[in-house]
C-alpha cells in the first residue's frame, strides 16, 4: 500500500518543489532526473512485486484524508470561478457551482456516514496505467526540460512561467496515479477534477486569444463530464450504499446502470470521443509536451481507463451497444478527417481520437477478447503517439512550421529525427509493430461479436494507412544536393527523451509477448475467467519480422550508403531539359520549377462535413445510451 | 490431385515457404507471358512467346545501374522481401491477416521507395498509388473476415482444409475481391500508379525513376504478388482443388479480359467505386452472414 501512497504522493511534492524553488537552479534539474527515474523504477517495482499476485485491496482510514480532499475541491471551485468570471465566461461558473452543490450537499448529508472498506487497490490493469503514467510521464518531462526554455525563445511574448508549468506537469501525473489507485470513487472523482483543472491550466499557458479559447472549451466540456461523473456517484450511493469501484462492479445492473453510464460519459469526454473531440483538437495550441502528455499517457487515458473499469456493469445492454457505437463512430471519421489536414499536430490529435475510438468500441464490446485488445491499444498508442508529439515539437522550432507541406526532404536536414520519427510513425500502423498487433486483437474481438464493427474497422484502416505513409513519403524523399543539418542545435534533454521513447516503441513490440502473457493475461483471467488463445506462430513470425527490420534497416542503409558504388547518377525526369533537379527548361525557353504536395481529398473527406455529422450522429447515440438506463 | 495435396500437406513449414520462393516467380511469369500473349491476340496482333517476360527481366538486370539518388534501391529490396515473406507465410499455412499485413508493410515500402526519388512523375504515381491501396485494403481485410466468419479461423491451413464450399456462403466478397484484384493486378481501369503501355500521362508513374535491375526486381515481386493473390482466389473454392485451380485461372482471365475492354479511370472513380462496390458486395454479404448464424 505504501507504494501506491508514494506514488500519488511523489509527484505531488516534487511538483510543489517546482513551484518553490527560484529559476535556473542547476539543483532543479537534478531533481528532476531523480524524480524521473524515481517515477520510472517505481511502477517497475510495483510490477515485479505483484506479478505473480491477484488484486490487493487496501484500507485506508480515511477521515482526515476527505476533509482535505474536501477543502481542495472547495478551493479548485472557487479558483476556477475567479478564473472565469475574470475572463468574463459564465458557462464554468454555472458547472462548477452545480458541481459544487451536488457533491457538497452529499458531503454533508450522507457522506458523514458512509462506510469506506477499501480506498486503494492495485491490479494488472492498474499497474498496466501506472507503467505509462511514469515512464511516459516522466520521459515528457525530461523533455520539457530542454524544450520550454526554447519555447520562450520562440514566442518572447509568452511571460515565462517554467515553475508554474513544471507544477502542473507533476501535478497531473500525480492525479494520474491517483485515478488508476483509488479503488474509492470519490477518490476517483476528486483525482478527475484535478486533471480537469491542470489540462485547463497547461492548455491556456500561453495566455492569448486561441489558447484561452481552447482552454476554456476543455474546461466546459470536462465540467460538465465532471458534472454528470458526480451525478451518477450521488445516484449510486442513494440506490445501493456503495462507493467502490470493485463493488459498483459486482452489483446488480438494474440498479447501478445510471451510474454506470454516468460514469462512462465523463470517461467519453476526457477521452475526447465525438461529440466532444473538439476540446483535444484545440488543445494542439498547448506547448508541445503538454500535447504529448495528454494525448499519450494522461487526460485521454484516463477516460478510456474508466470506460474499460465499468464496461462490465454495462455488459449486454442497449447502452454497451451505444457506447461501441460511439466508439466506432468516433474512429471512422476522425481517421477520415486525419486524411485531410496538413497541421502536423492535428493530423496526430484525429489519430489519437481515432485511435481511443476503437478503444472505447473494445470497452463497448466488452468480451474478454475486445478487452485484452483495448489494453494492448492503450500500451502501444501511448509510447508511439508521445513521441511522434515530441517529434513535431522540435521540428516546429527548427522548420518554423508544423505544416507537413513544410518538411520536404526532412530527412536531408535532420536525418536522426526523421529516422525517429519513422519509427514512431511505423508504430502506429504498421506490421509488426505494436498498433497493428493491437488491430489484430480488435478485429478477432469485433467478428466474434459484432461483425458490423469489423467493417467499420476494415474501411477505417484503409484511411489510417493513407494519411500516415503520405506524411512518411513527404519527410523521406531525399534531392539530390547537400542541405545543411539542422538537428545540432537540438538539445540533450530532448534527445534522450526521444531515444527511450523510440526504443521503447521498438522494444514493446519484441516485448509484446512478455506484455500480453504476463501482465494482459493475468487480468483478463481474473475478470472474465478465460484468455485470448494466441497463435504461437503467428507471434514467431511477427517477431520475426520485427528482428528482420531490425537487422535489414542498418545494414542496408550501410551497404547503400556507402558500400553500394557502381552506379551513374541522373537528374530526375521532368518532361525538359533539366537546369537542376527542381527546375527544367520547358517549352519557349521558359524555366519551370515543380513543387511537390500531398493529396488530402478535401472533396472526400473535408472536416467541417464530416465533424458535424460525428457529432450529430453520437449525440444522437448518447441520447439513447441515458435513455435507456433511465428507461 | 488430391494426392498432391496430401503431399503439400506433409511438407514442413518451411519446406511450404521454399517451394513458394522457387516456385512463384516461375509461375507468376509464365502467367504474365500468357497475359501478353492472349492480350495481343485479343487486339489482333501476334504477341511475344510466353516465356518473353523471363527475357526482358534478365536483360533489365544487365542493364547500367541509373540512380537519381543512392538509397532508392533500398526500399525496393525492402518490397521484394516482405512481398515474398508475405506469399511464404500465407502458403506456409498461417494466418491470412498476418499475410495481409505483411503485404501492406511490403506495398507501403515500394510507395515510400517511389516517394523518396522526388521526382513529379513517381510523387504523382506514388500518390495515385496510395489511393488505390486506401481503395482495396477495406476489401481484403473483409475477405479475412467472411473467411473467418465461415470456417471460424483466420490460419490458411484451417481455410483451405474448411469442406463447405467458402464460394457459396462469400459469393458478394468474392466479387468485392475480382473488383480489387484488378487494381492489385495493376490492370485497367486502375492502372494508375503505373502502367505497361507505353505512354501515359504519369510517364512510368511510380517507377518512372527506377531502371535496370530495380525494375527487374519490381516485376519479379509483381509475379510473386499476383502468385499469392491468386492463392487467395484459390482459398473461396480449396474445397475441389481443380474447381479451385481452374476458377483461379480463370480469374486472371476475367481480369485480362476487363484490362482490354477498359479505358483508365480517373482516381476518384477509382477510390469511390472501390469503396461502395466493397460496401455492396462484400459489407452486405458479412452482413447477411451475421444473421445467418
Amino acid at each position: 500500500m505504501n507504494v501506491l501512497i508514494f506514488l500519488i504522493v511523489f509527484p505531488l511534492v516534487i511538483s510543489v518543489l517546482a513551484l518553490a524553488l527560484p529559476r535556473g537552479l542547476l539543483i532543479k534539474r537534478i531533481i528532476g532526473v531523480i524524480a524521473n527515474v524515481v517515477l520510472c523504477a517505481v511502477p517497475i517495482y510495483l510490477l515485479v512485486t505483484y506479478l505473480d499476485k491477484g488484486p490487493a485491496y487496501f484500507h485506508l482510514e480515511s477521515h482526515l484524508i476527505n476533509n482535505s480532499m474536501l477543502v481542495v475541491e472547495i478551493l479548485i471551485a472557487a479558483y476556477i470561478i475567479y478564473i472565469s468570471i475574470r475572463a468574463k465566461r459564465y458557462l464554468p461558473v454555472l458547472l462548477v457551482f452545480l458541481q459544487s452543490v451536488i457533491m457538497l450537499s452529499f458531503e454533508f448529508t450522507s457522506g458523514r456516514g458512509m462506510q469506506i472498506e477499501h480506498s486503494l487497490f492495485v491490479d494488472k490493469f492498474s499497474i498496466i496505467m501506472a507503467l505509462i503514467v511514469g515512464c511516459i510521464g516522466s520521459a515528457i518531462c525530461l523533455y520539457a526540460i530542454g524544450y520550454i526554455p526554447e519555447y520562450h525563445e520562440h514566442y518572447k511574448e509568452v511571460k515565462a512561467r517554467p515553475r508554474y508549468f513544471f507544477f502542473l506537469m507533476y501535478l497531473f501525473l500525480s492525479a494520474m496515479f491517483g485515478i488508476v489507485f483509488s479503488n474509492n470513487l470519490m477518490w476517483i472523482y476528486f483525482f478527475w477534477e484535478i486533471t480537469t483543472l491542470c489540462s485547463f491550466l497547461l492548455i491556456g499557458y500561453k495566455n492569448d486569444q486561441a489558447s484561452q479559447e481552447s482552454a476554456f472549451r476543455a474546461l466546459i466540456m470536462n465540467l460538465l463530464g465532471g458534472v454528470v461523473f458526480a451525478v451518477g456517484l450521488v445516484y449510486l450511493y442513494h440506490s445501493s450504499q456503495v462507493m467502490e469501484l470493485n463493488k459498483l462492479i459486482q452489483l446488480d445492473k438494474g440498479y447501478v446502470l445510471i451510474p454506470a453510464v454516468c460514469i462512462a460519459f465523463a470517461g467519453l469526454v476526457k477521452s475526447a470521443q465525438f461529440p466532444f473531440s473538439s476540446w483535444l483538437t484545440g488543445a494542439m495550441v498547448a506547448p508541445t509536451p503538454v500535447s504529448a502528455l495528454l494525448h499519450s499517457s494522461t487526460m485521454v487515458k484516463a477516460g478510456v481507463y474508466i470506460i474499460l473499469r465499468v464496461a462490465p456493469v454495462l455488459e449486454n445492454t442497449v447502452a454497451a451497444k451505444m457506447l461501441m457505437l460511439i466508439g466506432g463512430v468516433s474512429f471512422l471519421i476522425t481517421a477520415f478527417i486525419a486524411i485531410s489536414q496538413s497541421n502536423a499536430k492535428k493530423v496526430l490529435a484525429y489519430s489519437t481520437i481515432s485511435n481511443l475510438g476503437l478503444i472505447v468500441a473494445c470497452a463497448g464490446i466488452n468480451t474478454y477478447s475486445a478487452v485484452w485488445a483495448a489494453i494492448l491499444l492503450i500500451i502501444f498508442h501511448a509510447v508511439a503517439k508521445s513521441l511522434l508529439f515530441l517529434c513535431v515539437g522540435i521540428i516546429e522550432y527548427k522548420l518554423g512550421s508544423r505544416d507537413i507541406e513544410d518538411m520536404d526532404y526532412l530527412i536531408m536536414r535532420m536525418p536522426k529525427l526523421t529516422a525517429i520519427m519513422m519509427t514512431g510513425m511505423a508504430g502506429m500502423f504498421l506490421a509488426p509493430f505494436g498498433m497493428i498487433i493491437g488491430k489484430l486483437a480488435t478485429l478477432k474481438a469485433f467478428v466474434d461479436s459484432n461483425p458490423g464493427m469489423a467493417i467499420i474497422l476494415a474501411y477505417g484502416s484503409g484511411a489510417t494507412v493513407f494519411f500516415w505513409i503520405k506524411w512518411m513519403g513527404k519527410i523521406i524523399s531525399i534531392k539530390h544536393g547537400v542541405f545543411k543539418v539542422m538537428e545540432d542545435r537540438v538539445s540533450r534533454w530532448e534527445w534522450i527523451t526521444l531515444g527511450i521513447l523510440a526504443i521503447s516503441t521498438v522494444a514493446a513490440c519484441i516485448g509484446f509477448p512478455l506484455i500480453a502473457f504476463r501482465l494482459v493475461d493475468p487480468f483478463i483471467l481474473e475478470v472474465f475467467g478465460k484468455t485470448v488463445i494466441v497463435d504461437p506462430f503467428s507471434v514467431y513470425m511477427i517477431l520475426l519480422m520485427m528482428v528482420g527490420l531490425l537487422i535489414l534497416l542498418p545494414l542496408g542503409l550501410f551497404f547503400f550508403g556507402f558500400v553500394n558504388k557502381g552506379y551513374k547518377r541522373v537528374g530526375t525526369y521532368l518532361g525538359g531539359a533539366n537546369i537542376d533537379d527542381v527546375t527544367f527548361e520547358g517549352a519557349m525557353e521558359s524555366s519551370q520549377t515543380i513543387e511537390l504536395k500531398n493529396y488530402y481529398l478535401e472533396k472526400f473527406f473535408g472536416e467541417n462535413v464530416l465533424f458535424n455529422a460525428g457529432v450529430f450522429i453520437s449525440l444522437i447515440l448518447l441520447v439513447i445510451m441515458f435513455g435507456v438506463a433511465i428507461i | 490431385m488430391n494426392s498432391i495435396s496430401e503431399i503439400i500437406q506433409s511438407w514442413s513449414i518451411i519446406e511450404r515457404m521454399l517451394a513458394f520462393f522457387l516456385l512463384a516467380p516461375i509461375a507468376g511469369g509464365v502467367l504474365a507471358g500468357i497475359d501478353r500473349k492472349l492480350s495481343a491476340r485479343l487486339q489482333g496482333r501476334y504477341g511475344p512467346p510466353v516465356r518473353q517476360p523471363f527475357f526482358d527481366v534478365l536483360k533489365l538486370f544487365q542493364k547500367e545501374r541509373i540512380l537519381v539518388n543512392k538509397f532508392q534501391n533500398f526500399p525496393i529490396v525492402l518490397f521484394f522481401l516482405f512481398t515474398v515473406f508475405s506469399g511464404a507465410l500465407f502458403f506456409s499455412g498461417a494466418s491470412i491477416l498476418l499475410a495481409i499485413f505483411s503485404l501492406a508493410l511490403a506495398g507501403t515500402f515500394f510507395i515510400l521507395g517511389g516517394f523518396s526519388v522526388s521526382s513529379p512523375y513517381s510523387h504523382l504515381g506514388a500518390e495515385r498509388e496510395l489511393i488505390q491501396m486506401m481503395s482495396y485494403e477495406p476489401m481484403v481485410i473483409l475477405v479475412a473476415v467472411g473467411m473467418y466468419q465461415v470456417t471460424g479461423s483466420f490460419t490458411v491451413a484451417d481455410i483451405v482444409q474448411h469442406q463447405a464450399s467458402l464460394i457459396l456462403y462469400l459469393p458478394g466478397v468474392f466479387a468485392g475481391f475480382v473488383y480489387i484484384l484488378t487494381i492489385k493486378f495493376r490492370k485497367s481501369p486502375f492502372d494508375l500508379s503505373m502502367s505497361h503501355h507505353a505512354h501515359q500521362e504519369l510517364v512510368r508513374g511510380i517507377t518512372t525513376e527506377f531502371s535496370g535491375p530495380a525494375l527487374g526486381l519490381i516485376e519479379i515481386t509483381h509475379w510473386y504478388e499476383n502468385v499469392l493473390l491468386l492463392g487467395m482466389v484459390y482459398l473461396f473454392f480449396a474445397f475441389n482443388p481443380w474447381l479451385a485451380i481452374v476458377a483461379s485461372l480463370g480469374t486472371y482471365l476475367f481480369e485480362i479480359i476487363i484490362d482490354m475492354n477498359y479505358a483508365r479511370f480517373k482516381w476518384q472513380l477509382t477510390f469511390w467505386s472501390s469503396w461502395l462496390f466493397t460496401a455492396v458486395a462484400g459489407v452486405s454479404n458479412i452482413i447477411v452472414l451475421c444473421f445467418l448464424k
